[in-house]
């Protein structure tokens, strides 16, 4: 039983990563009919620019320029990386993707394969090879509670994780932009009708999803701060699978599915010998979407997407 | 000038030019309609006034003031409103949010104009809480013109309300336009159902081949024989 536990609080921490990771892909690709290859290159941008972040903070609290306590540190952190990384989703939308909404899907999503790679590689060319730690800001304490290790870091990834999805979910469901985010996911030609910008809405969709990515990045480095610039490649890749499995457009489905994706994965190497874990754990995975093509929340196809 | 004016307007959609020259205007309080066979350029010359396509020659004014190179959005800024033809409403969304999706670009306070709409759609008040795909062929066109009304149009163009609706229900969708018309707007149709639009139209327009053929009241074009013998069957 305590084993169990032990494997669910691990579950939910890598299911807030892939949670959140998931929910800017899942928007994207509902809105804009659009599979955002590079946004797992964005989750590691994130985690780079939370570094820089961090460092400039700590030095400034050093200085006494700000006096804040750690906790307070990394709150801010988290804002101004999400800030400034959904600038880099709304560049990479504005240079990558605006000038090919025309062009075949084909092109858009080799377009993200390309963005991507240049985000690596960028990345090795600004900082070169060495590896990057990320600050610790805080110092972790380990609470035991029957058997189950639970360390404030788990505590506060998961809890700033669902905050998150639910933030955005309600912004989708009950803003004016949030209704238009939901309007063009129906029908991109109605929307311009009613005063809408479609490159306003596409910019605001990256900037959000990247946010969230940025905030997956750096709770991500709470946890493992050894940052490389191809950290982002198999998350964006396991995101992408949980933002099918959730359904087109729904929040809710993304969140709920990259839990599921956590859970799946770490039970799966709980039973099986962990070298298994992805093959049992996608396999799996593989099985759900074939039951259900679909997803869990997505509608069928009967919207009718007007390119 | 009229109110919403387009003259000389001449393009398509990339292709060989489906619009010849054509010139529509509409006034306020008024109801213009525009018919004409298929493949006429009739929904390209309401598109055309939106902004849909790209002229490649011809201006648009609204009130006087060219808005020839605006985009579509802009125009609804500028308080034009557009109802596309069939399968138009946010079917996912609620009644109520398809309505309140068109009153996307204000800031003020839409209860008024919500009160308005449903008061003019009685049948869309009851269902406001249900997705907008699962009402009627008639209560979802309803839908799309509640929902370009929201934005309180002084233009309003609709795109063959008539199409998929029964002909009673369009006589009835038709005399809630005339309501609207007389309101204060400039309403524009664009009809494949000829004689009904034109026993209520002010003003009517005979499109053929992206050209005008016939314009008049809707009472001349009604009359005149060859009109009634090319394209209202008699």
């Amino acid at each position: 039983m305590a084993l169990f536990l032990q494997n669910l609080v691990n579950a939910l921490q890598w299911g807030s990563f892939y949670a959140l990771i998931a929910l800017g892909y899942s928007m994207v690709y509902s809105i804009l009919m659009l599979f955002n290859f590079a946004h797992g290159d964005i989750f590691m941008v994130g985690a780079y620019i939370g570094v820089g972040v961090a460092f400039v903070l700590i030095a400034m609290a050093s200085q006494g320029a700000l006096a804040l306590p750690p906790w307070a540190i990394l709150i801010l952190t988290i804002l101004f990386a999400m800030i400034l990384t959904s600038f880099v989703g709304m560049l990479v939308e504005r240079i990558g993707y605006r000038p090919l909404r025309a062009a075949p899907r084909a092109s858009a999503a080799i377009t993200g394969l390309m963005i991507g790679i240049i985000l690596e590689t960028g990345n090795l060319a600004l900082l070169g090879a060495r590896r990057i730690r990320f600050p610790s800001l805080i110092d972790t304490t380990v609470y035991e509670v029957g058997g189950v290790f639970i360390t404030n870091t788990k505590i506060i990834i998961v809890v700033v994780a669902l905050l998150l999805a639910t933030a955005m979910h309600l912004f989708v469901r009950k803003t004016k932009w949030g209704l238009a985010m939901r309007a063009m996911a129906f029908d991109y030609v109605a929307v311009p009708l009613m005063g809408v910008s479609v490159n306003a809405i596409a910019a605001l969709t990256f900037a959000l999803g990247s946010a969230l990515a940025a905030a997956a990045g750096i709770l991500y480095a709470l946890a493992y701060p050894v940052l490389d610039p191809y950290m982002g490649i198999l998350f964006g890749w396991k995101a992408f699978v949980a933002a099918i499995l959730g359904g087109r457009g729904s929040v809710m489905g993304a969140t709920l599915a990259g839990f599921l994706l956590g859970f799946i994965e770490i039970f799966a190497a709980m039973i099986f010998p962990s070298s298994l874990r992805d093959l049992i754990a996608y396999s799996i995975v593989l099985l759900i979407l074939i039951v259900r093509p679909h997803g869990f929340f997505g509608e069928p196809y009967s919207a009718r997407l007007r390119l | 000038m009229s109110f919403l004016v387009g003259e000389e307007l001449t393009g398509g959609y990339g292709g060989p030019d489906i619009l010849q020259g054509c010139a529509i205007a509409a006034e306020r309080g008024e109801i213009t309609v525009v018919v004409g066979p298929n493949g006429a350029g009739k929904s390209t010359a309401m598109r055309a006034l939106f902004g849909m396509l790209n002229l490649r020659s011809g201006t648009v004014h609204l009130d006087g003031e060219d808005i020839t190179a605006l985009a579509p959005q802009a125009r609804a800024h500028k308080g034009m409103g557009f109802v596309p033809q069939t399968d138009n409403v946010f079917r996912s969304m609620t009644v109520q949010e398809n309505l309140e999706m068109g009153a996307f670009v204000r800031d003020d306070d839409i209860s008024e104009t919500l009160d308005e709409v449903y008061g003019l759609f009685p049948a869309l008040k009851d269902k406001r809480r249900q997705p907008a795909g699962e009402l009627s062929g008639g209560q979802r066109q309803q839908v799309a013109i509640g929902r370009a009304l929201m934005n309180r149009p002084r233009a309003l163009m609709l795109d063959e309300p008539s199409a998929g609706v029964s002909p009673i229900v369009t006589r009835e969708l038709f005399e809630r336009i005339v309501d609207i018309a007389r309101s204060g707007v400039a309403v524009l149709i664009v009809e494949q159902n000829a004689r009904q639009a034109l026993e209520l139209a002010d003003k009517g327009y005979v499109l053929v081949q992206g050209r005008n053929r016939f314009t008049g009241t809707g009472e001349t074009l009604l009359g005149n024989p060859e009109v009634r013998k090319s394209f209202l069957g008699g």
